[in-house]
């Protein structure tokens, strides 16, 4: 079995990738399989689900540390998800629940993260002391003060000053991309020749 | 034809690197927060505390999926190396398929320690399917699982900072490197050894998954080169006007 999985994974991974070079004798094949694909992924998201729901359900009945909070999860998403199947996912009910509730606790949670973002720039002197975090932390300083508003209008030069450190972080930004494009790439070779095989265990 | 070509050779590299290493294994620069991981993990097993291992929300049909491959490849090599622990590994991550493809790997990774029945499916967890409910869920594993190390490696955005912060608060170790630029910022700022770029997916040489990964480290670094050398190539041709 775990034989065939492979193959049929490996198979698969090739025509997607020859799909790309070769269009015009592999496209329909390689929709079709993207088509499967995505049918696939709809399932995981439902096995994803209740696997969320059984990690929850069992901090409840051992009584962990936030096993009320898994209760009040689980409840939640019974009640959303039952609504969302019977008034459908456009009801202004369940348009109100999104609205009301989920929202706010998301958009709380990125002031939480801006809080945070400024707390880790402040220790960051304190983690290390370095050229590359100096240097980091000033940058990063002095692109907030050219980009924020100011009551006497645009400092002068801001443009110029924004331009001129964007070319090195944009240069900078390319380099670390290049270097994760070529990463992917290997790791995806590793997986297409069957190496790597996080599907059904080697 | 170019980037098939390009693939080809690549491959064809890749393959003649990796029957070579096999032979004779390379020695690898040294990475502090590997280093660490490595430490991190002996540490774990002999204080019966957990690693918990965050793999990101990469969606595995994008190009993303990547990072997440890289992130299976490394927790497949600790799920073997942690399979005497009293306390298994627990793994969340923020995308459903990843999500079940940790739980097959933490199993596969028993099953080659000859520890099957130390695998639990609820140490393979989803955590959220939105940026934030995945670290509101993961932020709670690091707060409650006794946990001494946070791994946390792939595809993540801005609300890795929330993790990190949890991971601060608890005094734990944490070794981060995503795929995204913002992440790779946050993380910066708030590890004691950040990892930068491509590093990320030398994760897996670095825990000793195999030859494959140090040939593929040594592929990066041929094409690399190749790379500097087409970059300045076109900016001298531009500079003396060859039409290109």
């Amino acid at each position: 079995m775990r034989v065939f999985t492979a193959a049929f994974a490996i198979a698969a991974g090739l025509i997607v990738l020859m799909g790309f070079f070769y269009p015009a004798q592999l496209e329909s094949l390689r929709l079709i399989l993207v088509d499967w694909t995505i049918l696939i992924a709809g399932m995981a998201i439902l096995i994803g689900i209740y696997n969320l729901i059984a990690v929850q359900m069992e901090k409840v009945r051992k009584r962990q540390k936030s096993g009320m909070y898994g209760a009040v999860l689980v409840v939640s998403l019974i009640i959303t998800f039952g609504l969302g199947l019977i008034l459908g996912p456009q009801s202004r009910y369940m348009l109100l629940t999104i609205d009301a509730i989920i929202v706010p606790v998301e958009a709380s949670l990125m002031a939480i993260l801006a809080v945070t973002l400024i707390y880790a720039s402040i220790r960051l002197l304190r983690r290390r002391v370095d050229v590359t975090s100096v240097l980091f932390l000033i940058i990063a300083v002095v692109f907030l003060i050219l980009i924020m508003p100011t009551p006497f209008g645009p400092i002068p030069g801001d443009r110029a000053m924004v331009d001129l450190l964007g070319m090195f972080s944009h240069g900078g930004a390319r380099g670390l991309l290049i270097g994760i494009a070529l990463g992917t790439m290997l790791t995806g070779l590793r997986v297409l020749f069957g190496i790597d095989r996080p599907y059904g265990g080697n | 034809m170019f980037a098939f070509g390009l693939l080809v050779l690549t491959a064809i590299v890749f393959l003649a690197l990796t029957f070579w290493r096999r032979r004779s294994p390379g020695a690898l620069r040294i990475i502090d927060a590997y280093e660490r991981l490595n430490r991190s993990v002996g540490l774990a097993v002999e204080n019966g505390t957990r690693l918990h291992i965050s793999l990101g929300r990469g969606n595995l049909f994008t190009a993303r999926g990547g990072s997440a491959l890289a992130g299976l490849a490394m927790l497949r090599r600790l799920a073997e190396r942690t399979s005497v622990s009293d306390r298994p590994p627990v793994v969340t991550s923020g995308d459903a398929s990843l999500a079940i493809l940790s739980q097959d790997t933490l199993q596969a990774g028993y099953r080659a320690a000859g520890a099957e029945e130390q695998y639990r499916f609820s140490t393979g967890r989803l955590t959220g399917l939105t940026p934030f409910s995945y670290a509101a869920g993961a932020i709670s594993a690091i707060h409650d699982e006794n946990v001494s190390a946070n791994i946390i490696l792939g595809d993540l955005g801005t609300e890795a900072a929330l993790l990190a912060e949890a991971s601060d608060r608890e005094n734990t170790n944490l070794i981060a490197a995503s795929d995204n630029l913002s992440a790779q910022s946050v993380f910066y700022a708030s590890s004691q050894e950040p990892l930068i770029g491509e590093e990320l997916f030398a994760a897996g040489a670095y825990v000793g998954a195999g030859a494959s990964h140090e040939a593929s480290l040594n592929v990066q670094d041929i094409l690399r080169w190749l790379i500097i050398l087409a970059i300045l190539l076109g900016a001298g041709l531009k500079l003396v006007g060859a039409p290109i």
